[in-house]
């Protein structure tokens, strides 16, 4: 009975995903633990994909020629005003939860971006940010002599 | 802005879904004229093929499958905001003319336009003199 089954065995890659997924989901829970939520707006997640930092945000129903995103160091800005929908006169509001107005937000990396390289994406409502790092700022290998 | 504006509320009564997932309350804002109701949700992430709107006798459930938040070859460093599926039911008081409903979506907005059926559009009742 308590002999390892082979069959249970080939089943673990199959749950690996699922247990990196928790994994990450646990860390997300502690790393923000002792800080407050966030007080600003747009709420943010940042990625680390191969030395690049990512930043994505929800902002939905943004005109993308409204959106303004300048990197300066290592602080990259995000600006922007949600469209707004203007009514007839004829019509009334009936509920408004949805906010309205202008935002603006900086958030500093922990490294020089290139200014160059940054990509920006906007789908669905998502905004994502590619910040690549600048080469001299990139980790040397040093030789041992 | 107030942090429960910045932060996504959790639908905790809508039904569970098979993927593990959590499922948000889109923000909506709801207007009318006397034609016809329209409501516009906040659902980003969400695109025309993955959202669902549902109209039965008076009752109007709008959901939305987020497909993956997930950045590909990327690991999380820093999280503020949650991914998950939108569900939100509305009742509706006034009868729908369920053909001419128009659903778009764009940038992560669902808009709805729910035209009043005929006879619930408000009449003029002229009163003749006796």
């Amino acid at each position: 009975m308590f002999t390892p089954n082979l069959w249970r065995f080939r089943r673990l890659s199959e749950t690996m995903p699922e247990m990196m997924n928790l994994q990450r989901e646990m860390n997300r829970l502690f790393s923000n633990m002792g800080q407050k939520s966030p007080q600003e707006y747009p709420a943010v997640n940042i990625w680390d994909k191969k030395g690049s930092a990512v930043i994505t945000a929800e902002l939905p129903g943004i005109d993308p020629e409204k959106l303004d995103i300048s990197v300066s160091g290592d602080t990259v800005t995000i600006s922007g005003a949600a469209n707004q929908e203007t009514l007839a006169a004829n019509e009334i509001y009936l509920r408004q939860e949805r906010g309205v107005g202008s935002f603006k937000r900086n958030i500093q990396l922990p490294f020089q971006i290139d200014a160059q390289a940054v990509e920006a994406r906007y789908e669905k409502g998502i905004l994502a940010i590619v910040l690549p790092r600048v080469k001299e700022d990139l980790p040397k290998k040093i030789k041992i002599q | 802005m107030l942090e429960k504006d910045i932060q996504k509320t959790e639908n905790v009564s809508a039904a569970e879904r098979i993927r593990n997932v959590k499922t948000f309350v889109p923000r909506v804002d709801i207007y009318e004229n006397k034609d016809s109701l329209f409501l516009l949700a906040d659902m980003p992430g969400v695109d025309e093929k993955t959202v669902d709107i549902e109209l039965e006798k008076n009752v109007l459930t709008i959901t939305g499958r987020v497909e993956n938040g997930q950045v590909k070859d990327a690991a999380m460093m820093y999280s503020e905001y949650e991914i998950g599926d939108y569900e939100r039911v509305f009742t509706l008081s006034d009868q729908i003319d369920r053909d001419k409903i128009v659903a778009t979506v764009k940038n992560g907005v669902l808009r709805l336009e729910l035209p009043k059926a005929e006879e619930v559009k408000p009449k003029k009742i002229t009163i003749k003199a006796a």
